[in-house]
């Protein structure tokens, strides 16, 4: 029978219509998915017990591999094992370049400008990779669940821009998910703490991973999140701290700075071990090979006091550009498991001058948030007590005007959803036509500002410049992602786009991927029906020899019973191969050669039930 | 008349009430609903209503009203994992047909 949860006071939901909801932290190095049952959020561990699946995934000609044994295989298989995908996603070929030869993929162009990854399954686009990522997060999820998800929350940095998301959709899409909202990262991390709950203030998110290191300032005004200020530095992380305790050992043990890639993973490994013993120790035995020594937590925290440095200046500029005080900030939300390091949650208080929120494991936190946002999204909190959060855009929207300058429409932290109209008019006598270029950026010069879209407003009548009236009217949903509509006043001509970000996926593109699920589903098929047959092909031959034993000798000369035997035979020849139809084709043909010997038995049980009676006994 | 709850089930309920953090006890009730006809409530307490029987089962209070104790009487609260699955279930000695899911049950 269906498991039950515990709902809140009143809200039982009706038998078969639990809407299921989940939270997914699809990070750069791990995702998690969590989920809202029996009034508790927490992260869904897979069938070992692991909460956290790495963000990689390896590729074989046949199948798959997300998680754990992808990314244990990444130095084998580099070519075909795509780790980070993050950091790809919305971005166009000559982003990827510009990140230069760190990432050793063969990067093909596709049909759009964005980068795919040639892999021996063909190339693979970030939006698809990404995508085998959330499908194996979608299953677990519904096998602990139980059922299919109506929707989930997905979580992207406060900094992902309108092309970064639409991808992250894209990806969701493609995994078969309905996305019901896209997160700020922080803005989940203080949605897990509750801080949603409080009427207003600004809260500040410190989010300090293994490789990455963000800052976001929020606001909270009657229960809607601005993002005031995002800051950070994205080569900074725990593995830094690592590195600083590694270079510690070399230089401790003497050793030779060229050590072999094997002895410098045993290195950083040692290190790691040091760095989280020093979690709760004071002190901690580093043993490298035949090298022994003492590292204490002050020796620790001096040597990676200037990264710790690093990050509270970021975090001093992000206040500022806020244009806050930093007294003014009443809450600071550790999240990342480098916030566990002691000295970086001492040195962090000391800064904002009040005590860091650790209780919530800083690795899960943003996904814990998230699938409480999909709960009430989902529509499991009836009573309407909880308010809806609200998200802002990121970055202001707005077009192109005459000189190459940015006019904004809509400006950065405005709440979505929001539409906004502003009217424009021609320049030329006669104008026809008027091309709408769509912007994203701050900055004033369209150079600077990201192009997102551009389409033409065409048949304008002939009209004196200045004269003719076009309303552009900027839509901004509530996943962020935006639709413009131009239309001339006076005529009623009238022409739209769905910002498609131009590093986004085509539509054929697109399609091309949901035909390469179909074309899966069509094997997957395939092989079903191959097992059905053989499963019917193993029932009838164990049938067929079981008659063989009772009555083979009584009923059968020797010939007939070749003939079984030898159609039997064939039967078993074909079973392991993976033709389906020759299997079916022979067990009907096993089937027809055994019918008069089925006959048979049939007949000799009935005589040996009517032997010795008469009739009237048999009419009873 | 009498519910329970077994040990594992009485653990989780704790857990969530203090995850929670309110909250009084468990409510078990019984509403006329669903493909079978009654169908399980199982709902966090805040504050009790004055006709509520309580029971108390490793030192976690159930609560229930008398309406729906008529039709759970004896029944035993369990916590169990399927597979990844895992949530409440009530043993209800009084059911004689549930739908296949088991969500909804008659007597």
């Amino acid at each position: 029978m269906a498991l039950l949860q515990i709902a809140e006071p009143g809200q039982s939901p009706q038998p078969h219509q639990r809407r299921l909801a989940v939270g997914i932290d699809l990070g750069t190095t791990n995702s998690l998915v969590a989920a809202l049952r029996s009034g508790l959020s927490a992260p869904l561990p897979d069938a070992e017990g692991r909460v956290i699946l790495p963000s990689a995934v390896r590729y074989h000609a046949d199948h798959i591999d997300v998680g754990h044994a992808a990314r244990d295989a990444a130095a084998r298989d580099p070519l075909n094992t795509v780790l980070s995908v993050k950091r790809l996603m919305g971005r166009g070929l000559a982003d990827v370049k510009q990140l230069g030869d760190q990432l050793p993929y063969r990067f093909v162009g596709g049909e759009s400008h964005m980068p795919f990854i040639d892999t021996v399954q063909g190339p693979k686009s970030p939006v698809e990779v990404s995508a085998d990522i959330l499908k194996t997060l979608r299953l677990r999820a519904e096998s602990t669940l139980g059922g299919e998800l109506v929707g989930v929350v997905i979580t992207v940095p406060a900094y992902f821009d309108d092309a970064q998301r639409q991808a992250t959709k894209d990806a969701a899409r493609l995994a078969g998910l309905n996305v019901l909202r896209l997160l700020n990262e922080p803005t989940a991390a203080a949605v897990a703490y509750g801080l949603d709950q409080n009427a207003e203030g600004v809260v500040a998110i410190y989010d300090l991973g293994g490789g990455t290191f963000d800052i976001s300032i929020l606001r909270l005004t009657g229960g809607v999140f601005e993002v005031l200020a995002t800051g950070g530095d994205s080569a900074l992380g725990g593995d830094d701290f690592d590195h600083a305790i590694a270079n510690w050992i070399v230089e401790q043990a003497d050793l030779s700075h060229d050590l072999d890639p094997g002895a410098q993973r045993e290195l950083l490994q040692t290190a790691c071990a040091a760095k989280e013993a020093l979690t709760d120790a004071d002190s901690v035995s580093v043993q490298y090979r035949d090298w022994q020594a003492q590292l204490t937590r002050a020796a620790f925290n001096a040597l990676i006091e200037p990264m710790i440095a690093r990050s509270l200046k970021a975090c001093r500029r992000a206040v500022r550009d806020s244009g806050i005080e930093l007294d003014e900030v009443e809450a600071v939300v550790m999240v990342g498991g480098s916030t566990r390091v002691p000295r970086v949650r001492e040195a962090v208080g000391e800064l904002f001058g009040r005590t860091p929120l650790t209780d919530i494991d800083p690795d899960q936190v943003v996904a814990i948030g998230a699938a409480i946002q999909a709960d009430t999204l989902a529509g499991n909190k009836r009573d309407g007590g909880e308010l809806l959060l609200l998200d802002v855009i990121p970055l202001s929207l707005g077009l192109e005007t005459m000189g190459g300058l940015m006019e904004k429409v809509i400006p950065r932290n405005t709440t979505i959803p929001v539409a906004r109209a502003q009217e424009f008019t021609t320049y030329k006598d006669g104008q026809s036509a008027m091309m709408i270029h769509v912007l994203q950026g701050e900055r004033e010069l369209i150079s600077d500002c990201r192009s997102l879209a551009r389409f033409e407003l065409r048949g304008i009548p002939a009209m004196v410049a200045g004269a003719a009236k076009i309303r552009v009217t900027f839509q901004v949903d509530a996943d962020g992602l935006l639709s413009v509509s131009a239309r001339e006043i006076g005529s009623g001509v009238e022409s739209s786009i769905q910002v498609k970000p131009s590093y986004g996926l085509t539509d054929g593109e697109i399609m091309r991927m949901l035909k390469d699920s179909f074309e899966h589903a069509g094997s997957d098929k395939v092989a079903r029906q191959l097992r059905e047959h053989q499963v019917d092909a193993e029932r009838l031959l164990e049938a067929v020899q079981g008659a063989l034993d009772a009555d083979g000798e009584r009923l059968l000369d020797a010939e007939e019973r070749l003939a079984i035997e030898q159609q039997m035979q064939d039967l078993r020849d074909l079973m392991n191969g993976t033709d389906g139809s020759a299997i079916e084709q022979q067990t009907k043909r096993l089937s027809q050669v055994t019918d008069a010997f089925a006959a048979r038995r049939l007949d000799s049980t009935v005589k040996a039930a009517l032997a010795g009676r008469n009739l009237n006994e048999i009419e009873e | 008349m009498a519910i329970s709850m077994t040990e594992a089930a009485a653990n989780h309920v704790r857990r969530s009430l203090e995850g929670r953090g309110k909250g009084d006890g468990i409510r078990l009730g019984v509403r006329t609903t669903g493909c079978s006809g009654l169908a399980y409530v199982l709902e966090f307490v805040d504050e009790p209503a004055g006709e509520d029987q309580v029971f108390e089962s490793h030192g976690v209070k159930v609560i229930i009203d008398p309406k729906s104790l008529a039709y759970l009487d004896g029944t035993e609260l369990d916590f169990v994992k399927e597979g990844l699955n895992e949530g409440f279930k009530f043993n209800n000695p009084n059911v004689r047909g549930e739908c296949g899911c088991g969500e909804s049950f008659n007597v």
